[in-house]
């Protein structure tokens, strides 16, 4: 198992390599003076001329992206012209508060998604089956910045249940209670699309396990339907559940940035898009670099997740 | 044309349609409508409610016309999620040819670094791009288009993959034409359709993504709004002035929920599996709908009792008749063989029994099953599930498909145990390997920890056998379990199971195409053609003397060792079609010896004491079998 994992760890150092590249690559497509695109209102000539410097932006194309590369191995993303902070500093701050909201979410839509999967395909063509599809098609259909605010306008307007936005408190908020409270519609609203997309997926390939052979021997075996459906027929479907499962976090994770916006929390995705709007290019190269990284180092955790639940792979 | 009223008889992808084409068509005549301009501010009149002032929708919080942005805004987003498709797919689509025409290190190339590009969470690429370009309606676009530029690559490429080595192809390179030409007119023709249905799926998501882009602000910058930036203004005034964001909001939902129903519609309509209704789950018990009278059970000594079994598919407004009223016993100690070709129903009325028939769509309509004296056919599940396993065990072919995968044979063996029986988990498992060294498994205190596929096919066979002794049953319906085995492994397998019923006094229904499974094991033998049987006797009497043509055709197609130069005789023809079965024998069109009054009326099982036969010309005089 450790070899496996180890292995895996190794076959993604090329695509984090790749995830470098393409982010630089797309950076230098800014078109004028690097520097001058890089500082925008900051530009002094001492600042110009430190930047050049700490960067390579004089040096050829090549050149530079080993720099920077080298330099983002030390830790060194370089420095956020706008919040005048360690562009690592800032994305880490800012990431851990998206871990919780995106987390929340993954989870939320794991559970809910393949409980209403499985529950729609024991129950096929019955009532809850044609009620879960229809929510299933709704809920892939709705924006989420949309419904999030819908949310607001019901949940935090007129019944007053939770806060409209933020992450805490103003004054003395902050601990656990306070910030459940606050995550609770956040970590809904960005949950809904993913949780239609898992529903459906495990529905289907409950329904391809379902008719299998091992089923019908369970079942002539005397084992209650209840664990048919959700030891049995579950357990063999997780397989093919799981890859999409790992898709999904990707989906959360960009969903994230509108949710973010609608509910003001102070997550990676707003911090990237003010960036954009103000246009520090250093803070979105390194939050852009770093989240990819953690999303690919993520899906490997899914992959030997993979490995643990199916004895068949080879590890 | 069935594509066409398969889609249409889906109400709800209908509507879809007729939805989207609706909003089409209103983004199409916009200009023409008498609306007020989209973009004259009028602050004296700020969110105004709908239908006040001649608004229709109200004002938003610069006094514009929110039905009149709304319009042309559903008019721009449309545009831009569709121009979004149009380019991801040309580029995606001209990637995915170029690499799966030319193969090789091209394809390698291109495919790693649409691997590396699909890496990314999706929006994190497109935010990158917009960074380096700007925000802008043009610059969100392309980095919609760009961010979908991977599937599509992908996925052309594998359906061009499959062309490049096809004889057409191979043709017009061997004609002289360049790669130019080839690729132009011999793939992509054949492409085509795949870039339809791939766009026609991802045009719902892309609308969805630029509109992201504009409600961020950095897609579509003021004045010109689309439904998103609509959206994104609103949102100041959300608590004060909801009707401002929830019409933007709406529309978007309108639009991605009707493309997302016709798209569900196209799918099932192409997806062939979907089409034949083949996805559906079997229920934990056969569906039963019995009409007429239930027969009786007749005189008792039997411990399983099948009694005029009718048992049914409904596909469609199809009725396939898989078991047409069989009668069937066997007493304790007894090994009664059912034999016959693939199709005759054999296994069907095995799992009859227990109501293990898929359904749907298996139906049974008719007769009894009495165990113990009891009839089984509509008994309520529980008291079937009860019996399952504990009284009544399976058997089945192929204990790769038969066993679960993902769990240890141990595991298997101990839940078969404890789901009848309350014991603990290590005296279950002590049983477990009790019943693994029974059925001789060597080593069964580590084998006990494998998986199915660790074990050869004989030793998985041995634990399916484990697994139906498990609990001590009455009877066992073993369904062709030695068919996927070689000779050798079947020899020890039928002899294991001669052994346990002669020690335990275990009923056997052992169900098998073979005639030599049944000579070596069963007391008494039925065969069954189309779904009932055409013969049934003591083994040795109907191997002397077969009396209905069918089964002396299939004793003649068991080879004998030392035969010497018999012909083995393979039976012309193939068993009939279930669902439009002709009056009369059902083996007629095969036979020999038919003549018409074998093709008019029902023709009895009749004979004398145990033997007993279906035909009007039998091979041989029935003459009273010993048991």
């Amino acid at each position: 198992m450790t070899g496996y994992i180890l292995k895996r760890l190794l076959s993604a150092v090329p695509v984090l390599l790749g995830i470098t590249v393409i982010v630089f690559l797309i950076m230098a497509m800014i078109p004028g003076d690097p520097a001058l695109a890089i500082l925008g209102a900051y530009a002094t000539p001492e600042n110009v001329a430190k930047i050049n410097r700490d960067l390579g932006l004089d040096a050829p194309l090549v050149a530079r992206y080993f720099i920077w590369l080298g330099n983002m191995l030390t830790g060194d993303f370089g420095t956020s012209f706008s919040l005048n902070r360690p562009v690592i500093d800032e994305v880490l701050d800012r990431f851990s508060a998206t871990l919780l909201l995106a987390g929340t979410s993954f989870v939320l839509c794991s559970v809910l998604g393949i409980a209403a999967g499985v529950i729609s395909a024991a129950k096929q063509y019955g009532w809850a089956d044609k009620g879960i599809t229809f929510a299933v098609l709704l809920g892939i259909s709705i924006p989420s910045f949309f419904l999030g605010m819908m949310m607001i306008l019901i949940f935090a307007v007129e019944l007053r249940w939770f806060p409209v936005s933020g992450m805490k408190m103003a004054y003395g908020g902050g601990g656990f209670a306070d910030v459940a409270n606050h995550l609770v519609m956040p970590a809904f609203a960005l949950a809904v699309v993913a949780t239609g997309v898992v529903a459906r997926l495990s529905r289907s390939a409950m329904l391809e396990v379902l008719r299998q052979d091992f089923i019908r021997t369970a079942r002539a075996k005397g084992v209650r339907e209840g664990r048919v459906v959700w030891g049995h027929a579950l357990r063999a479907a997780m397989v093919s559940i799981i890859p999409v499962l790992g898709i999904q976090a990707g989906f959360v994770l960009s969903g994230a940035v509108y949710i973010e916006m609608v509910f003001q929390w102070p997550g990676v995705g707003r911090m990237l898009v003010d960036a954009i709007l103000k246009r520090d290019i250093l803070l979105v190269q390194g939050g852009v670099v770093f989240v990819a990284a953690c999303y690919v180092l993520f899906n490997i955790a899914v992959d030997v997740a993979q490995s643990l639940l199916d004895p068949r792979i080879k590890t | 044309m069935q594509f066409l009223s398969l889609l249409l008889r889906n109400r709800l992808a209908a509507a879809g349609g007729v939805v989207l084409s609706l909003v089409l068509l209103l983004a199409l005549v916009t200009p023409l409508l008498p609306l007020a301009n989209p973009d004259v501010t009028d602050t004296a009149n700020r969110f105004l409610m709908p239908g006040e002032q001649g608004h229709w929708l109200g004002t938003d919080h610069l006094g514009r016309d929110l039905l009149a942005r709304l319009l042309h805004g559903t008019r721009l987003s449309l545009a831009v999620g569709f121009a979004a498709a149009f380019f991801a797919a040309f580029f995606g689509a001209a990637i995915g040819i170029i690499a799966g025409y030319f193969g090789g290190r091209t394809d390698n190339l291109i495919m790693r670094g649409v691997d590396m590009l699909m890496a990314f969470p999706y929006i994190l690429l497109a935010l990158a791009i917009v960074a380096a370009l700007g925000p802008g309606l043009t610059n969100a676009l392309i980095a919609v288009a760009a961010v979908n530029v991977p599937f599509f690559a992908r996925n052309i490429r594998g359906v061009t993959v499959g062309l490049a080595h096809k004889e057409f192809v191979d043709a017009a390179r061997l004609a002289g034409l360049g790669h130019t030409r080839i690729i132009l007119t011999e793939i992509l023709p054949n492409v085509i359709p795949v870039i339809v249905i791939a766009m026609s799926t991802t045009i719902g998501w892309m609308i969805l993504e630029t509109a992201g882009l504009s409600f961020l602000g950095l897609g579509s910058q003021p004045p010109q709004a689309d439904l998103g930036s609509m959206l994104g203004e609103a949102r100041g005034a959300l608590i004060t002035n909801p009707h401002t964001s929830v019409v933007p909001g709406a529309m978007i939902l309108v639009i991605v929920m009707s493309i997302n129903l016709l798209g569900d519609g196209v799918r099932d309509a192409l997806d062939p599996r979907l089409r034949s209704g083949a996805l559906t789950r079997p229920m934990p018990a056969t569906r039963v709908e019995r009409k007429g009278t239930i027969p009786a059970e007749g005189e008792g000594g039997a411990v399983l009792n099948l009694r005029q079994l009718q048992t049914q598919f409904h596909v469609k407004n199809r009725i396939y008749k898989a078991v047409g009223g069989v009668d069937l016993k066997v007493a304790p100690g007894e090994c009664l063989g059912v034999i016959g070709e693939s199709g005759s129903g054999k296994s069907v009325t095995a799992l009859s029994v227990m109501g293990l028939v898929a359904s749907p769509p298996g139906v049974i309509t008719g007769g009894a099953v009495y165990f113990q004296g009891q009839d089984l056919v509509g008994a309520p599940y529980e008291r079937l599930r009860a019996l399952r396993g504990d009284k009544v065990a399976y058997i089945f072919q192929d204990p790769l498909a038969t066993l679960h995968p993902l769990y240890k044979v141990g595991d298997q063996l101990v839940e078969a145990i404890r789901v009848h029986h309350p014991v603990s988990r290590s005296e279950a498992r002590a049983r477990a390997v009790a019943l693994l060294k029974q059925v001789r498994i060597p080593n069964a205190e580590s084998r006990i920890d494998s998986y199915p596929h660790e074990m050869s096919g004989g030793m998985r066979q041995r634990v399916g056998i484990a697994m139906a002794l498990a609990n001590d049953p009455e009877v066992i319906i073993a369904d062709e379990p030695t068919t996927a085995l070689d000779v050798t492994v079947q020899a020890q397998i039928l002899s294991l199971l001669d052994d346990l019923r002669r020690e335990r006094g275990l009923a056997i229904i052992f169900i098998t195409h073979d005639f030599g499974v049944v000579a070596q094991l069963c007391d008494r033998v039925a065969v069954m053609y189309a779904g009932r049987i055409v013969e049934t006797g003591p083994t040795a009497a109907v191997l002397r003397a077969p009396a209905h043509p069918y089964t002396s055709r299939l004793i003649a197609c068991v080879p004998e060792l030392g035969g010497g130069r018999r012909r083995l005789e393979a039976i012309p023809g193939l068993p009939p079609a279930v669902d439009r079965l002709e009056p009369g024998c059902a083996f007629a069109p095969r036979c020999l010896k038919a003549s018409a009054a074998c093709r008019e009326g029902d023709i009895a099982l009749e004979g004398p004491g145990a033997r007993a036969v279906r035909c009007i010309h039998p091979e041989a005089e029935l003459e009273e079998g010993v048991a």
